[in-house]
């Protein structure tokens, strides 16, 4: 058990700690009831599974092949910028075309907000 | 900032020039003693001093990846819980933010925050509509990260 041994643990520990996060976002993706909670178990647990994976590959390429890769943060840097601007505009889009919330909804500000603006348009 | 980094630049240039040795590491010198130099002049400029601003931009990210990490682990553990009794809704959340470059930010930094998504933000922008998962418990949470995390902006962009 050398050093390089503990070296690759610790990476694949932490690159099957993004998959696992992955993972998880899938099964949230299936069981949550409408296209709003979807939007945050897939785009957000997905970002925090990139985040791992990628850390986990940039680690293993300075220590097992000496090689500093600013590629890798060039990655997760535009996961981070892209990913919430579209989950954004999907949670727009569906409310902008009337998909309803789902039935265990306790609060909707958005409504009166959106009603009213209307109001005073017409 | 862009002025100030681009008269470090050319302080680093001048050293080049003055010591008439082309590496990279004197130019690596004279960029040391340009950032003296301007830490001196600092309360002349007119901007904060740039190495503060980069130290609110690191500080930033940091609260970021705490943030991120957490509420994760909040998702998660709704997720994979066996009876999903959720409640989740749209609030409203008043932001004292000023100007797009802030608005953006908090938007952005509130969006990749897991368990709230930013739906909808008022003509005036400053009321922002998130959606989250649980409104009793996530919207606590987002209302007191949202505290931290416009302190943090307001020390990056505010000089």
């Amino acid at each position: 058990m050398n050093a390089i041994t503990i070296i690759e643990l610790g990476i694949a520990i932490i690159i099957l700690i993004g998959t696992i996060v992955g993972f998880f976002s899938v099964i949230g993706f299936l069981r949550l009831p409408d296209v709003y909670n979807r939007a945050h178990a897939l785009s957000k647990s997905a970002a925090l599974g990139v985040l791992f994976v990628l850390v986990g590959t940039f680690l293993f390429f300075l220590f097992i092949e000496g090689y500093f890769s600013i590629k890798l943060f060039l990655g997760i840097f535009f996961v981070f910028l892209t990913s919430p601007v579209s989950s954004h505009i999907i949670c727009r889009t569906a409310y902008r075309s009337n998909v309803p919330l789902a039935e265990i909804s306790v609060r909707d500000d958005l409504k009166e907000a959106i009603f009213v603006d209307k109001e005073i348009n017409n | 900032m862009a002025m100030q980094v681009l008269a470090n630049l050319l302080i680093g240039l001048l050293w080049v020039f003055f010591q008439d040795d082309w590496s990279v590491l004197t130019f690596f010198s004279g960029y040391l003693f340009g950032l003296f130099v301007i830490f001196i002049l600092r309360r002349f400029l007119p901007t904060k001093f740039y190495l503060f601003t980069l130290h609110a931009v690191f500080r930033l990210i940091l609260l970021f990846i705490t943030e991120i990490i957490v509420s994760s682990i909040v998702v998660i553990s709704i997720i994979i819980r066996p009876k999903m009794n959720i409640k989740p809704g749209i609030f409203s959340m008043e932001t004292t933010l000023k100007g797009d470059v802030e608005v953006t930010l908090l938007a952005l930094l509130i969006t990749l925050t897991p368990g709230s998504v930013v739906v909808e933000i008022s003509e005036d922008n400053k009321i922002f509509y998130i959606h989250t998962m649980d409104i009793p418990d996530l919207s606590n949470s987002v209302l007191k990260s949202k505290d931290r995390f416009e302190n943090a902006i307001k020390k990056v962009t505010r000089s």
